[in-house]
């Protein structure tokens, strides 16, 4: 009897420890620290409607480092990203408004606007996949091309103009559920089920094996060429949805790539812990990094730092994450 | 007569494996000291223990009678040590003149600065070739541009700038055509003159007699003997490296000898596989022998679909079959067993659940999800099964032992329930517990029916476990014996042989050169 409560006892240090060793863990833990640390000093911090902006602000971000979190965990990378939301959220703003001007019902309008960004995504992202996958191209001197072509055509064809004049209940990102804005409970939603479609699909069993070992991988049968197109066409769609939230945030769109999306996009996915060498890390710890760069942003203004400190906090956590998932490779690697 | 570079009681371990065990090895001034022994027997990890790569646990190093101890290749080096890997590290957009000079190039002073004196570089870049008897070569040429046996030249002439005393050669004749073997053992003869100790590894035991003074044979890590040339033969040194007794270690059991189940007719890959022709038998367990490079693997991967065969049948049980992808060779029910399982066989950073479901994902998934309560119990059936040692399927397969983890590799494969299993060096880096058991493993597989093609470098084990010996040599199939046959001294010999040729031939050469 001494030694099951022995054993019930230690699975419960090895559950608690195992959630604190975690990336997933350790952000988590920081995350409730700022808070309840930045709460004590300025109160006003905590107010429910701070912590929902919070919150809701980097939500487009996480849904975008959901996609580029199962790019990295394959071993490659996609720095188009910042470009594809880009452009596909001025795909979004200029059909919402030419579909109205031809005289298209609203509903129509709305849904086409919300829906095409996702196919244009998953069609960027199959071309980026084809070059990687069957070309056998490096990902990112493909994402580095996509991501030129992109950007330059966006300012060819739009030339930096603003879009207004959206149609009425086109800013879904404004709208509210049960309390929540949606962008809130999209990145909830996704979040959660992307993880799971990782850890128990075939494609997301697949995508962990190629990150680890591409070679071993093949060798066992797994077609890592499709294997690797489904997950680009995946990540594709997840940078449209990125997009339309992206798009409806506000009462006009900017058809511009906002400078260093890329970067803040695969900022999160890296400090959640994914590796950049590829096979390991989850989209709960991308997500979760997400929210805290944005809490720590918004932490510094109520604390009276000056915001432009964000940039080097966020190296800094790069690098510690990096530098932590480099020195537990070779610790493994000398056993 | 205190000896050059005496090495005494020198152990060596990696994880799971004794690399080294109790090693002696001493060297004079203007010896040519060969060093032979089987792959695995701990030849490289000796040489990079010397050159300061891998330093030793124990034991010591003595340089003239002085204890030394080389923590880096930089402190070797800096004792004189140099070392010609068979991957030659010189720079391809250099010239000749600076790889030689690499990090100790001459300098003058330009005014208040020390600047490269590029004329004295080019000019005892020279020197130090012509003193090689080396006066074709153009110090000012990009390594790039330069044929194998010129590189190695180079790489010579840079040991002996840093005025190398002991100079270690790997191989270094694997890679060379007949003409350059022959400038290569004259250069070794120079290098002798100079009284550079020259440290000489090769698998041809011919180049042992032609060039050597004395040889050293290390099996599995440990010290065989050490004597001088002339009082040793090939067969005493083919005895000396393969001799193990061949104990119980090897438990065959006997099966039942059934159907082919894989035939493979004239199949041909250039330039590995050359007109090879055999069959695998059900419950029969083929060995296939041969020195590295000898075509063994490249054979195997072509009848995996890894390569595609040039021309020839592959017969699987009795149906003629195209394999052009690993996925389809699994589907036919043939499994391949990777040789180097860090690099082909195993994903170590996931669970050793997840790395035994791979080849057999499909049979788990139901709508694009993995069922994953039938690939647990399916996991835990394997790891009984093989024996595996971890707390539960659910460890991460870097934190298993060398041998645990090649059990992993072999139940991934076992899970697809083939019909042939292509086993390539099933037992290399394991230790002596877990190769019995993998042994014990494939006996009873074969009782169970499974044709086995064995691949393996170690000829005690090619002897002990398999019903037919076929050995391969130069991509072809030189030799095929029944159990009874196949001798230490047969398959030895139909391994080697032709190796002797060629190394003569190059002899020949050599000594019409000297004539000229």
């Amino acid at each position: 009897m001494t030694a099951a409560a022995g054993v019930q006892h230690n699975r419960y240090w090895t559950n608690t420890k195992r959630l604190f060793g975690s990336q997933e863990g350790i952000l988590l833990l920081l995350l409730m620290l700022l808070i309840i640390g930045v709460g004590l000093y300025n109160p006003r911090f905590t107010t429910e409607r701070n912590l929902t902006d919070i919150f809701n602000a980097n939500a487009y971000i996480a849904v975008a480092a959901i996609g580029i979190s199962m790019v990295i965990i394959t071993g490659n990378i996609d720095i188009s990203v910042g470009a594809a939301i880009g452009v596909l959220v001025a795909l979004s703003g200029t059909l919402a408004v030419e579909l109205t001007a031809a005289g298209l019902p609203g509903p129509i309008v709305l849904l086409a606007a919300w829906i095409a960004p996702l196919f244009g995504g998953m069609l960027i992202s199959a071309i980026n996949g084809l070059f990687v996958a069957y070309l056998n191209i490096p990902a990112i001197v493909v994402t580095l091309g996509t991501f030129s072509i992109l950007k330059g055509g966006l300012i060819l064809i739009a030339g930096g103009s603003t879009i207004s004049a959206l149609p009425d209940g086109y800013s879904l990102a404004q709208q509210d559920l049960l309390g929540l804005p949606v962008p809130i409970w999209v990145m909830a939603v996704l979040t959660l089920v992307a993880f799971a479609w990782m850890r128990w699909s075939r494609t997301g069993r697949s995508q962990f094996a190629i990150g680890g070992n591409a070679e071993a991988a093949r060798l066992s049968g797994i077609d890592t060429r499709r294997q690797l197109m489904v997950t680009f066409i995946v990540a594709g769609m997840f940078y449209g949805i990125a997009a339309v939230m992206f798009a409806t945030q506000y009462n006009t769109i900017q058809t511009v790539v906002t400078p260093g999306l890329e970067l803040q996009v695969i900022t999160a996915s890296v400090v959640g812990g994914v590796s950049i060498l590829g096979g390991i890390g989850t989209v709960i710890g991308s997500t979760l990094a997400a929210i805290l760069i944005r809490t720590i942003g918004a932490a510094l203004v109520f604390v009276d730092i000056s915001p432009f400190w964000l940039r080097a906090i966020l190296g800094v956590l790069i690098l510690v994450t990096v530098l932590a998932d480099v020195v537990r490779r070779r610790r493994q690697e000398r056993m | 007569m205190t000896a050059l570079l005496e090495l005494a009681n020198i152990s060596k371990s990696f994880p799971g494996v004794k690399a080294l065990e109790d090693v002696h090895f001493s060297t004079d001034a203007g010896q040519v000291h060969a060093l032979v022994g089987e792959n695995g027997a701990g030849k490289s990890t000796l040489i990079k223990v010397i050159s300061g790569v891998h330093p030793a646990d124990s034991g010591t190093i003595q340089m003239d009678g002085k204890a030394v101890k080389f923590r880096s290749p930089h402190e070797a080096q800096a004792h004189g040590i140099a070392t010609m890997y068979q991957e030659l590290s010189l720079y391809p957009e250099l010239t000749v003149a600076e790889n030689i000079f690499m990090g100790h190039a001459p300098m003058r002073k330009a005014g208040p600065a020390q600047v490269i004196d590029w004329g004295e570089m080019n000019r005892r870049a020279e020197e130090i070739l012509h003193s090689l008897n080396i006066h074709d070569m153009d110090v000012r040429r990009k390594v790039g541009a330069l044929n194998v046996g010129n590189r190695q030249r180079v790489e010579i002439a840079k040991a002996l700038s840093l005025d190398a005393k002991v100079l270690i050669m790997d191989e270094p004749t694997a890679a060379l055509t007949e003409s350059d073997v022959a400038k290569l053992f004259e250069i070794v003869r120079l290098l002798k003159e100079r009284g550079v100790a020259v440290i000489y590894i090769s698998h041809r035991l011919i180049e042992v007699f032609q060039l050597a003074d004395k040889v050293t044979v290390l099996r599995d890590g440990k010290f065989v003997d050490s004597k001088p040339v002339s009082e040793t033969d090939e067969d005493d040194l083919i005895h000396m490296m393969v001799g193990r007794t061949i104990t119980d270690l090897f438990p065959k059991l006997p099966s039942e000898v059934g159907e082919p189940v894989l035939e493979v007719k004239g199949l041909n890959r250039h330039p590995h596989t050359e007109d090879v022709n055999f069959t695998v038998r059900s419950g029969e367990i083929v060995g296939m022998a041969g020195l590295v490079g000898s075509g063994r693997s490249e054979t195997a991967q072509v009848i995996f679909g890894i390569l595609q065969p040039d021309s020839g049948e592959v017969l699987l049980q009795g149906q003629k079959v195209h394999i052009k992808s690993p996925t389809q060779a699994m589907k036919l029910g043939i499994a391949y067993v990777p040789e180097d399982r860090g690099t082909q066989g195993l994903v170590r950073e996931m669970k050793i659940r997840e790395n035994l479901s791979m080849a057999v994902l499909d049979t788990f998934t139901r709508f694009g999800f993995v069922i994953k309560r039938n690939e647990r119990k399916s996991g835990e059936e394997l790891i009984e099964q093989l024996n595996i040692m971890a707390t539960s399927g659910e460890q991460v397969v870097n934190k298993l032992s060398g041998g645990n983890q090649q059990k992993v590799v072999v139940g991934k494969w076992l899970a697809s329930k083939p019909k042939m299993l292509i086993v390539d060096e099933p037992t290399r880096g394991v230790d002596v517990g877990a190769k019995a058991e993998i042994h014990r493993l494939m006996s009873e597989l074969a009782q169970q029916g499974l044709g086995i093609l064995m691949i393996s470098s170690e000829l005690p084990e090619v002897l002990g476990m398999s019903d037919r010996v076929l050995v391969m040599r130069n991509s072809r199939l030189v030799g095929e014996f029944s159990r009874a046959e196949a001798t230490q001294q047969n398959v030895g010999a139909a391994m080697m042989s032709d190796q002797i040729a060629t190394a003569a031939e190059a002899v020949a050469a050599v000594a019409q050169g000297d004539d000229a």
